[in-house]
């Protein structure tokens, strides 16, 4: 469990001398489900990906506190699948883990289930379809039980059937007390799972609330008209 | 035609070095080349395009400046003099590693660029180590090392400017397929080069297809 907040400040992400993202500010609830949200380009990925380390921040303290790279989880917007079974797939982060080879088989064969791919555990995963890969995916970053799970428009490009087993999963993770923070351009989705929302705009944080308060009663003028579907300006 | 169909003694074991010597330096040279190419795919350092782009002016190597060079290195007069391994086929696949490795290293690095552009950020935030993300691309991307390998065998056992220099062609001891080859045409024995070339040809095809069968590359498709 994570017992402290998240707190970023002052973070700046730059590439070849063009400012991505910040200067940005952010204290976070230890607890819950964070959505990011913003328009195409307001540095969701950037910030997501920075806070998990994969991006390089020029300056800028992050206060991950309790939590190391090895106890967090990533799931990408395309699902990136190894060349492999898919019951490998499960089983990869678990021996990077150096977990035993029953309690591998264990956690393969659970999670296989839950995802309903206990059929094709032997299957190369990227035969599967979209949906299953993200399934696949999303099941691969939790069966280590991280602290925080990371997500990157998990949903894009799938079908109501799959988003509402993402969205399954994803919850339950939340429940079991993984910290999730979530992209996604999808406002249905935003209610459905939101705890809070940060709202982003051209690298900065315009917006950061209880998601009810926000999506009910948006302070800003840019929030308001992302809300309504309107072009961001 | 005769030679080959009663498996002359002598044929065999001119056959039986030239795959001995190829063989080993080949597995020597993919011990070296593909923790090397898999390393220059995953690893990011000042003078890496510079390494790379050397790598690859290494494939095209004068095999005949290598022999030079390997020859001077075991000659009696050389820093290695004192091993005693020149005209032997040990100093034939020294050759034939120092010739073969660039290749192999090559054709794994293009093949694991692909696979680590395509695995980077999934292994990074996985918290993986440098060693297991190359085990992880090296063991994902096996099918296209066994090209590296086998163009690797095709160079090996086709080369003779090298071997011909550090090995000598003395008969029962460093003899090999190319180099019977060469001494027979100089000879005017067209039909016994021809033969001999015949079985050059059937023997590489042979070795890859082995490959191919073992590893069933085509049975199980793209993973």
């Amino acid at each position: 469990m994570v017992a402290d907040p998240f707190l970023v400040s002052d973070l700046v992400v730059a590439r070849k001398g063009k400012r991505l993202l910040g200067p940005l500010d952010l204290s976070l609830a230890p607890q819950g489900l964070t959505v990011f949200i913003g328009p195409n380009g307001s540095g969701k990925t950037t910030l997501l990906k920075t806070l998990h380390g994969l991006e390089r921040a020029r300056s800028g303290p992050l206060s991950w506190l309790n939590t190391t790279p090895a106890e967090q989880a990533f799931v990408f917007q395309t699902p990136v699948m190894l060349r492999r079974s898919v019951a490998e797939n499960l089983a990869f982060p678990l021996r990077l883990r150096g977990s035993t080879k029953a309690e591998i088989d264990t956690k393969v064969a659970q999670w296989a289930a839950r995802i309903d791919l206990e059929t094709a555990v032997s299957q190369p995963a990227t035969r599967l379809s979209g949906g299953e890969k993200q399934k696949l995916a999303l099941a691969r970053a939790l069966i280590t039980g991280p602290k925080v799970l990371f997500a990157d428009e998990p949903c894009t490009n799938l079908d109501g059937q799959a988003t509402q087993a993402i969205e399954t999963l994803i919850l339950a993770a939340r429940d079991a007390g993984t910290r999730v923070l979530l992209a996604t351009h999808d406002l249905g989705q935003v209610r459905r799972l939101a705890t809070d929302i940060v709202f982003l705009h051209k690298g900065h944080v315009v917006e950061v609330g209880p998601a009810l308060d926000l999506l009910d009663a948006p302070k800003t003028p840019q929030l308001a008209a992302y809300l309504k579907g309107d072009i961001v300006a | 035609m005769r030679l080959i169909v009663t498996l002359d003694a002598s044929l065999l074991d001119i056959t039986l070095r030239s795959l001995y010597v190829s063989l080993t330096a080949v597995a020597l040279s993919c011990a070296i080349a593909l923790p090397l190419g898999a390393w220059l795919a995953v690893k990011r350092f000042r003078y890496r395009r510079a390494a790379i782009a050397a790598l690859n002016a290494l494939m095209g190597l004068p095999p005949v400046v290598v022999g030079l060079f390997v020859y001077i290195l075991l000659s009696r007069s050389g820093p290695f003099g004192v091993l005693g391994l020149l005209f032997t086929p040990t100093a034939m696949i020294i050759a034939q590693v120092i010739i073969i490795t660039p290749l192999i290293a090559s054709i794994t690095h293009q093949a694991m660029r692909e696979l680590w552009a395509e695995y980077r950020d999934l292994l990074i935030s996985l918290g993986t180590t440098r060693m297991q993300r190359m085990r992880a691309i090296l063991w994902d991307g096996r099918r296209a090392l066994l090209t590296a390998g086998l163009a690797g065998f095709g160079r090996a056992i086709g080369e003779v400017g090298a071997i011909m220099i550090v090995g000598g062609n003395i008969d029962q001891v460093t003899r090999v397929l190319t180099t019977a080859i060469a001494l027979e045409t100089s000879k005017g024995d067209f039909a016994l080069a021809l033969g001999l070339g015949i079985v050059l040809i059937a023997l590489s095809l042979v070795v890859s297809f082995f490959i191919h069968a073992a590893s069933a590359t085509e049975r199980e498709g793209r993973w």
